[in-house]
């Protein structure tokens, strides 16, 4: 079918498969996760017969999204997934929910039965499109290979523009061996879909007015600044050297203003630090730039931030006066509203930073409650403590963190320094345990020479333990740093919290030796059960070539404090040095038990 | 503008909005596309929003745009968010609050029309009364026998409910309504 290619275009016929690996070179792919089956068979052939787009071969279908989820974080590109019908489809339904919730551009590429056995009830036939319509950004079953390009180009546009998200493309195993005319992308997308970047200058200008009069302002950033990309996080660096404001930021927002700058107050929320939550409660003016003030954030709602002037800039127009009134709202990208922001100010304000200091010595006064300290223990390692070791120990270098959820995420989001967007992938809106292991391989195969490191729980870690063999195959040297305290850990203390400590089914009675486990999957094993050996523990870890799971034994029975208890508001934290056992028995009333 | 129920034990919050849930009708246009109403519908169950009334038809051939009517219940801050997450959905074109808009054009609502189809089965002295209450409510008789009429009915959704009330006495044994039609009055277009 040479003849009928046109070099100029890109327009030529082929098949179905071959335009999907074509589709992928035409927006820039270099390497997709996946996994092959029935369905997905003639894509496989196709990219069997190629070299431009690496794939890696998982070992379920979950890993391949966690890892494309890791991979676009890090690099700020679409993550790409292949897996087959049935089976292969659902079992990508978290990682699809999880990209939905933290907005993580994801393009997933699943094989469907034939058209003809369409509604059959054929072999590993599911209704992929309709399990997959309300964990989707958008999502398209394919019926004619005529449309198979466009479709193709278009779901990489939605995937990674306006509010990134997840998409899938379900393309029928006919449709895949059917010839039809391949189109190159596009510039002319939907006219129904046209996300809005630039910001309303009115309201950018109402906003600047609002922050020039503030005595007690707030900068409240999150993941939205980290997806406007590494321009949005210097812009907003630079807001907050013209204005002199603190700066606090969601678990999702953690790098786009280093943890080392003087105006940085640690992460806010529930595990939050006590400055960063006292401020938000007692602030006159807050900028939420790219954050949804999210449940884990706002504590009791009707309490939070009684008495400010909120302004939300967010690329998502539902996001703004969604739970929180906004007072302004600028409805645009994160990067070109902070732009404007920052060349209005410099225009009209003449910043006074000494009218800000009464603010400051009172943010002093907060800070100096050192709300993240923890009793040093000598004889056992204290899980904060492993942290703030690793990361003395790794600051230095290219590093790149994910975690699993529960305590150990807490603990890392706490006791980790960011100084860099992009740096930090951690499944904040789902709460995904098994997400920090694959998507420290995503990372890895995207930066092969980084140090990737999951800082993992023993529960969290044991759900998709498998991709250690996609690690070692692959010979991506992550290092999985567990926190193994034999419990879950955040379970438990909820369960101490709210459940009269009956610590149901959140004991791990029976715990594999993690040291054997590296070994059977042919990576390296460390166990350090002693502070004083932690350091070279930790050495070794980073100097192996290898996938590493380093058996960090750690206090059993510790928790994660601060805590902003149930119901409570943000000046209502409990700190650790008053975290009794009877203290936190009794942290909250007998009516909120019946919820999470 | 949500008040605190209760006290509770979680990070979830009990809330109770304290506006007046009131009725609106929306009108979507969407892409005519495979799914498109699934994603709508799909939106209000996923959120919990409610659905009283839903019509949907394609309306410009040419360009294969369909037009959604949904009739649906909420407090102001909810139906702000079911507009603003309606036009999220990639194949949504506009999505208007036809009663927000009959506000600002000073009317007290949309242009709201439904047309139902009544079958009452019934001889004697009921048959007779049917007929003369559909002439009453200008509703045709589109089939009959002796035994039955079919009556076709169009009007407000109040004219309807009344004529099925008063038919149901007198045989009414199916009905089928189209649901809510609606527009704004006055000549610009939406």
């Amino acid at each position: 079918m040479e003849s009928m290619s046109n070099a100029t275009s890109g327009t030529r016929e082929m098949s179905g498969a071959e335009m999907v690996v074509q589709a992928l070179k035409d927006n820039g792919v270099e390497h997709i996760f996946g996994y092959p089956g029935g369905a997905v068979l003639p894509i496989y052939d196709e990219l069997f017969q190629q070299e431009e787009v690496q794939h890696i071969l998982v070992r379920h279908e979950q890993g391949a999204g966690h890892a494309a989820e890791g991979y676009a974080r890090s690099t700020g590109r679409a993550g790409v997934m292949l897996v087959t019908s049935g089976p292969g489809a659902t079992n990508a339904v978290t990682p699809l929910q999880d990209a939905l919730m933290d907005s993580i551009p994801l393009v997933c590429i699943s094989g469907q039965v034939p058209t003809t056995l369409i509604g059959s009830d054929a072999f590993q036939e599911a209704d992929t499109v309709g399990i997959t319509r309300p964990c989707t950004k958008h999502n398209w079953l394919v019926r004619d290979v005529n449309e198979l390009a466009a479709i193709l180009h278009e779901a990489f546009h939605i995937a990674t523009t306006g509010r990134p998200g997840p998409v899938l493309v379900d393309i029928p195993k006919d449709v895949q061996f059917a010839r039809g005319i391949y189109t190159p992308p596009q510039p002319a997308p939907r006219t129904s879909y046209q996300p809005k970047l630039e910001g309303d200058l009115e309201a950018i200008r109402q906003a600047v007015a609002l922050m020039a009069t503030a005595k007690r302002p707030v900068i409240y950033s999150g993941g939205g600044v980290i997806n406007a990309g590494p321009q949005a996080s210097a812009l907003l660096r630079e807001l907050v050297e013209l204005t002199g404001f603190p700066i606090t930021s969601t678990l999702m927002g953690l790098g786009a203003y280093p943890a080392s700058g003087p105006a940085w107050l640690g992460m806010l929320g529930m595990h939050g630090s006590y400055e960063a939550n006292m401020v938000m409660h007692d602030c006159d003016v807050m900028l939420c730039v790219g954050a949804r003030f999210d449940d884990r954030i706002t504590g009791r709602l009707n309490a939070f931030s009684p008495h400010s002037k909120k302004i939300h800039i967010d690329i998502d127009p539902s996001s703004i006066n969604k739970t929180v009134r906004a007072d302004v709202g600028i409805i645009g990208d994160c990067g070109r509203v902070l732009d404007e922001m920052v060349s209005l100010w410099r225009e009209t304000v003449t910043a006074d930073h000494a009218a800000l200091r009464p603010w400051w010595s009172q943010i002093e006064q907060w800070r100096a409650r050192d709300s993240f300290a923890f009793r040093p223990n000598r004889d056992v390692i204290m899980p904060q403590y492993a942290i703030q070791r690793l990361y003395e120990m790794s600051k230095g270098r290219k590093t790149f963190i994910t975690t699993e959820v529960g305590q150990h995420q807490m603990w890392a989001a706490q006791h980790y320094g960011f100084e860099e967007p992009n740096r930090w992938m951690t499944s904040g809106g789902l709460g995904t345990m098994g997400y920090g292991l694959p998507a420290a391989l995503g990372v890895q195969i995207a930066h092969p020479d980084a140090l990737v490191i999951d800082i993992a729980g023993d529960a969290s870690v044991q759900m998709t333990m498998q991709e250690m063999s996609t690690a070692v195959q692959y010979e991506a040297p992550i290092k999985i740093f567990i926190l193994n305290n034999q419990y879950m850990g955040m379970v438990r203390q909820w369960q101490q919290l709210l459940h009269g400590n009956r610590l149901s089914h959140s004991y791990t009675e029976a715990m594999p030796d993690f040291v054997k486990l590296a070994e059977a999957y042919g990576g390296h094993g460390i166990r350090c059960d002693k502070p004083d050996e932690l350091d070279d523990a930790i050495n070794e870890m980073i100097a192996v070539k290898k996938p590493v799971l380093f058996d960090c034994r750690v206090a059993n029975l510790a928790n994660c404090f601060p805590m902003i208890p149930s119901g409570k508001a943000h000046n209502e934290m409990l700190l650790p040095d008053e975290a009794t056992d009877e203290v936190v028995a009794t942290a909250i009333d007998a009516k909120g038990k019946m919820l999470v | 503008m949500n008040a605190q129920l209760q006290p509770t034990g979680s990070a979830y919050f009990i809330a109770r909005d304290l506006q007046q849930p009131e009725s609106h009708t929306l009108s979507v246009i969407v892409d005519n596309e495979p799914g498109v109403l699934a994603r709508v519908i799909g939106l209000f169950s996923g959120r919990g929003y409610n659905i009283e009334s839903l019509t949907v038809s394609e309306t410009e051939h040419q360009s294969h745009l369909s037009r959604i009517t949904i009739v649906t219940r909420g407090t102001a801050h909810v139906l702000d968010q079911i507009r603003h997450q309606l036009e999220r959905i990639v194949p949504v074109h506009r999505v208007v609050d036809l009663s927000v808009r009959a506000t600002e054009l000073g009317q007290e609502r949309p242009l709201e029309r439904e047309l139902a189809l009544v079958k009452v089965v019934g001889t004697g002295e009921n048959r007779v009364e049917a007929l003369r209450l559909a002439e009453a409510f200008r509703a045709s008789v589109i089939d009959a026998n002796t035994e039955h009429f079919i009556f076709e009915i169009t009007g407000k959704v109040s004219k309807i409910e009344q004529f099925i009330t008063i038919m149901r006495p007198l045989g009414l044994i199916e009905i089928c309504r189209t649901g809510v039609a609606a527009m704004n009055r006055g000549p610009e277009g939406m």
